[in-house]
């Protein structure tokens, strides 16, 4: 091993990249929250359809796909082997523990909240992206592009899919609650100045940025 | 006080162990909680049973020997405290108390809540110091240094060694420990000439013990008994990704 | 037998810098040839093992802990001493020798404590060069503080810790040696006896605590830097594993062990609280720099207070009685702690003693609150008041603190030449485990200046001047005599688990140290000491009938561990007896009630016992044999210590 991969594949290499990756997909979350919210717009989908449009196609956002699935696959090839090896560092467990009073509940299980955001997040890939990407969807009459605005209001109508959405933004939630201070503090990044800052601002952006999320099932189950 | 102990008994490294309950009475408030083992222990002793092994030596807090996963907890439910400076007035009359050895890979079990921790002392071998041969140093006034470096310094130097980070992260991991040292000797002027290496090599000698990542739960700082920071595992960090980009060392 | 120090001629600020010229070296080429043993790594154990491999020899350290880093120096609060008189109020090396001296009641070495203060200067730069994060100021100087004894400031210290970040010091630099492969670290294995071949320390044995085996190892020197024996008394302020075994058994092997009657009882210590109590817990005599010593002018008073009916602020101020201040105006609460302790002592024994058991005085910062405010004095002092609270559920910034005297330190230990050699050729004792430098009471924060001068400054020199006069030729632990000492630690050991009694080697331990407290403690006398004699003796009788231990020997045994050091306690406790018997004098820590002043101070005996007593072992329960080594005092005049 060079010196690169050696620095990568140490315990702290490894929370750097899952750090680095982490706040990576979180700017990631922003963009896509923010053309989601084109949802919300009473013009039957056209905003939508017309943002859906660009990001299907546009080179620059094309490339960025292809990061953003590296940032992905990063995040929880790091994750699973990093799990592995802290499962490792413990083979027998204490027959009587009480972390809950030393560290909050989700620092502690970031690997669960994680597997439940991937499995919303094969579901939803199934839902949206696929048929956005391999053109299986209707066109929309008079216009160049493709109605996904539809497929939208067909999916959250059905209450399963509806809650599986709002529990995974829960989740995600408490994963970011963690994971955005967490991120900072991984890359060494830890200042009487600035750290308390951090802290609140990860929370807020945590809790906005999920219920932005999750408010649009929920106002097409309930409202549309 | 009457109490009821559930204990880890094991013959040696490769036995299997198990909890064993104990009943002790007579329990005075006043009591440290090895005070409370030692009646323990000289109850079992005249019955011509093995009394239970148990690390400790000063008994006021400092040496770090002691290492007791008590209730759940590193060193008992008391914060900012040793099991030996951990008094029984915290517990009430008729309590159940479990008492373990610290869990690792990298500490295995001696005998019942002995652990091996040689590989804190590993760890530090591999760059916790700076290197001066004795004799031809500098007067001690020619380093100023100010005094708040030295105060966070001195917060990082008082580690005492316990293991109880280990001991509470669901990781086992052994950054806050690795940090203590790194961060000593990173924001002295006398440390500054070895930081690149110090940061690397203690850190691969941690990776080698078998010690978990760190994943910023904070329980490792919520218990230790010397009141270790989280912001040196930020600095050890720093260190580490800043050595390992800038330093000469490609293998 | 006759003693010879080895004292270098000259006048006395020389004499060290003309030793360290008129010394052989080792060629630098041949140092790898020699193998060096090193058993504790306390500051003298750990700064001299590391010294050592940093000049190139083979070093071999021991340590019972399951690391270096735990040794029991780590515990020392309040500071350590040197000459640098960087505040510029009149400190110097002479001082620092005069005040050592003078504060040991002249039962010192002069040319010892002479180079004690010169190598002062250089620990502190050393440590410094370490990292170690010593006081500073606002402008990055280091800062200082008076210590009990001294009326200078001329005390470096790290906030109450200042132990810990020494020997973290040299627990580093010995990491660093370990790494380079020049020291081998054998933790958790302790010493049970020494090995001489043709007359010279050639090796030890040890038992490795985890496995129980029984090992040799040898060497062409050995260093023994295993503390000090205050666990005789049981309750000390020692660490529970600390013990005497390692240099008790290097007696029994002929080498001669020094004025073991001096002991320091330390004055601010917290009073035991129940007979569970398996150790005392000691707050930093730099306490007693804010701190004010008093109890209740009356008897009647103290009495009602320790039946509760009144409580300690209801005391009025014309009621309490500063009897520290009021006795020694010019040193006030900072007299030195052999005369804090019996004055404490005093006060008790007329009854005015607090706490329930009336063993007890106040030590209160309600003024230095007043006068600072509780933040400055919560920066000086803050871990030693949650030290205090944790302990006693009290909290000091709101009633005043109780203390008590308990054993601190031992001055005695072996016997040793000015290169720290003992009699024996080529076994070394240094820092609390030899005699040398503290008389008959040592001054605060200078045990750990004098663990680190030596191990750091002088037997890297003295050592390799008895190494270049020997060959490099190594023994084998094969040899006849390694195979011998072996069998007598299996045969100790055996018998030991043999016994299957009926009392804990504990009940045995806490029962001697009962007798050392009420008859070989702060005060003494001869119908006392006589009796004592009798009772250990009966005592270690009894031990060997009647003392169980279970288990067996290969596997970590902690009641065999402890059987060993309590039946050295035994003999040790014997021979404190016998030399506090013998010396018809109070100095120091020893006093005599016989050999007051009218004002109640020691009265020393000049003419008469201004020597060291060496005694040598003839066997358990015969008597021993004293040598003695006169002092020559030739830079101090000998006067009654007056505090006043």
């Amino acid at each position: 091993m060079n010196w690169f991969t050696k620095t990568f594949s140490s315990t702290i290499g490894r929370k750097i990249i899952m750090s680095i990756t982490g706040l990576f997909l979180c700017s990631f979350l922003v963009v896509h929250l923010a053309g989601n919210l084109t949802l919300f717009y009473k013009d039957g989908g056209e905003a939508f359809n017309i943002y859906s449009h660009f990001m299907a196609n546009n080179m620059l956002i094309r490339i960025m796909e292809i990061v953003l699935v590296l940032g992905f696959v990063f995040h929880i090839y790091d994750a699973v082997v990093l799990t592995r090896r802290n499962k490792a560092a413990r083979p027998v467990g204490y027959y009587n523990s009480h972390p809950e009073q030393n560290s909050t509940w989700s620092s502690r299980n970031m690997g669960l909240l994680g597997t439940v955001i991937l499995v919303f997040l094969l579901v939803h890939l199934w839902n949206f992206f696929v048929p956005a990407r391999f053109g299986e969807l209707e066109g929309v009459p008079n216009a160049d592009y493709l109605n996904l605005y539809s497929e939208v209001v067909l999916a959250f109508k059905n209450p399963i899919y509806v809650a599986l959405y709002v529990i995974a933004m829960v989740a995600l939630a408490y994963h970011l609650i963690h994971g955005f201070q967490s991120a900072f503090q991984s890359l060494g990044l830890n200042h009487k100045k600035y750290t308390p800052f951090i802290q609140k601002f990860g929370y807020a952006f945590s809790v906005l940025i999920c219920l932005g999320f999750a408010a649009i099932p929920l106002y097409f189950f309930f409202f549309v | 006080m009457d109490l009821t102990l559930k204990v880890w008994r094991q013959k040696n490294r490769e036995a299997a162990g198990a909890m064993v309950t104990y009943p002790v009475k007579g329990i005075s408030p006043d009591m440290s909680f090895l005070e409370m083992l030692d009646v323990l222990n000289e109850d079992l002793l005249r019955r011509g049973e093995d009394p239970i092994a148990f690390d400790h030596d000063c008994r006021e807090g400092i040496c770090g020997m002691c290492s007791l996963y008590i209730n759940g907890r590193p060193h008992g439910p008391e914060r900012g405290t040793t099991t030996c400076q951990l008094h029984m007035r915290h517990f009430n009359d008729g309590d159940t108390i479990s008492i373990e050895p610290w869990r690792a890979a990298a500490f295995p079990v001696h005998k019942d809540l002995v652990v091996d921790r040689s590989a804190f002392d590993r760890i530090q071998q591999a760059g916790g110091y700076i290197s001066v041969n004795t004799g031809g140093v500098p007067d001690a006034n020619a380093i100023p240094i100010g005094k708040s470096i030295a105060d966070k310094a001195f917060d990082a130097a008082t580690c005492i060694g316990c293991g109880a980070c280990v001991a509470a992260c669901k990781n086992s991991s052994a950054m806050l420990f690795v940090s203590a040292k790194v961060s000593q000797l990173a924001m002295l002027p006398q440390g500054k000439t070895e930081r690149k290496t110090r940061a690397e090599n203690m850190v691969s000698q941690m990776d080698v013990e078998g010690f978990g990542a760190c994943s910023n739960t904070g329980a490792c700082a919520a218990e230790c008994p010397v009141g270790i920071s989280l912001e040196n595992i930020a600095i050890l960090n720093r260190e580490y990704l800043s050595a390992k980009a800038t330093s000469e060392h490609v293998a | 037998m006759i003693l010879d120090s080895k004292i270098p001629e000259g006048p006395l600020a020389e004499k060290w810098d003309k030793h360290k010229f008129n010394v052989k070296l080792v060629n630098p080429a041949n140092k790898r040839k020699y193998d060096i043993i090193v058993v504790g790594t306390g500051l003298a154990g750990a700064s001299a093992a590391a010294t050592l491999g940093e000049l190139g020899y083979n070093v071999k350290a021991f340590c019972f802990q399951d690391s270096p880093r735990r040794a029991h120096s780590i515990a020392a609060q309040g500071g350590i001493n040197a000459a640098k008189n960087y505040q510029n109020d009149g400190d110097s090396i002479f001082r620092l020798f005069y005040d050592t001296i003078k504060g040991g009641d002249y039962r010192a070495r002069e040319a010892n404590v002479y180079r004690l203060a010169q190598v002062s200067v250089n620990i502190i730069d050393q440590c410094v060069a370490q990292g170690v994060p010593f006081a500073r100021e606002y402008g990055g100087l280091l800062a200082n503080r008076s210590f009990g004894g001294a009326q200078v400031s001329r005390t470096f210290y790290a906030r109450g810790q200042t132990g810990q970040q020494l020997l973290l010091g040299a627990y580093s630099a010995l990491n660093r040696q370990i790494a380079y492969g020049k020291v081998k670290m054998y933790p958790r294995t302790e010493m049970l006896d020494l090995v001489m071949v043709d007359g010279k320390a050639r090796g030890i044995v040890v038992r490795n605590l985890i496995t129980g085996k029984i090992e040799s190892h040898s060497a062409h020197a050995v260093v023994l830097a295993t503390g000090g024996y205050g666990n005789v008394f049981f309750l000390s302020t020692n660490a529970m594993g600390s013990n005497a075994t390692a240099a008790w058994r290097a007696h029994k092997k002929g080498a001669l062990f020094a004025n073991p009657c001096f002991t320091q009882i330390h004055p601010t210590c917290i009073p035991v609280s129940g007979d569970y109590q398996s150790k005392l817990t000691l707050m930093s005599e730099s306490l007693r720099n804010d701190g004010r010593v008093w109890v209740p002018k009356t008897v009647e008073i103290a009495q009602r207070l320790r039946k509760g009916e009144i409580t300690v602020n209801d005391i009025k101020e014309e009621d309490r009685d500063y009897y520290l201040e009021r006795k020694y105006p010019a040193f006030g609460n900072l007299v030195p702690r052999d005369v804090a302790s019996r004055n404490a002592k005093l006060v008790c024994d007329e009854g005015r003693g607090v706490g329930s058991s009336g063993l007890a005085v106040f030590l209160d910062f309600a003024d230095a609150i007043k006068r600072d405010g509780q933040a400055t004095v919560a920066a000086k002092y803050g871990n030693l008041f949650e030290m205090y609270e944790k302990i006693t559920d009290e909290n000091p910034y709101e009633r005043p603190m109780r203390i008590y005297p308990a054993v601190h330190y031992t001055m005695g230990g072996l016997w040793v030449d000015y290169n720290l050699m003992t009699n024996i050729p080529g076994l070394y004792a240094t820092g609390e485990c030899n005699f040398s430098d503290h008389g008959a009471n040592r001054l605060g924060a200078s045990a750990l200046m004098q663990g680190l001068a030596d191990g750091y400054f002088v037997i890297p020199y003295t050592i390799g001047d008895y190494l270049a006069q020997n060959p490099t030729t190594k023994v084998t632990t094969d040899h006849p005599a390694f195979k011998e000492a072996e069998q007598a630690v299996i045969a100790k050991n055996n018998q030991l688990l043999s016994i299957n009694g009926t009392r804990t080697v504990d009940d045995f331990h806490k029962a001697l140290g009962l007798l050392m407290w009420d008859y070989c403690g702060m005060a003494r006398t001869a119908e006392g000491l006589q009796f004592a004699k009798q009772e250990i003796r009966k005592l270690r009788d009894e031990f060997w009938r009647d003392v169980k231990v279970v288990g067996v020997n290969e596997e970590l045994n902690i009641t065999l561990e402890k059987a060993n050091r309590v039946a050295d306690f035994l003999e040790l406790g014997e021979l404190m007896v016998d030399d506090a018997l013998h010396r018809n004098e109070s100095c120091g820590g020893h006093f005599r009630e016989e050999y007051q002043t009218p004002e109640n101070e020691a009265l020393r005996d000049d003419e008469n016992f201004a020597y060291v007593a060496a005694w040598e072992f003839t066997g358990v329960g015969n008597e021993p044999v004293l040598h003695k080594e006169e002092l020559k005092f030739e830079n101090v005049k000998l006067t009654q210590r007056s505090y006043k």
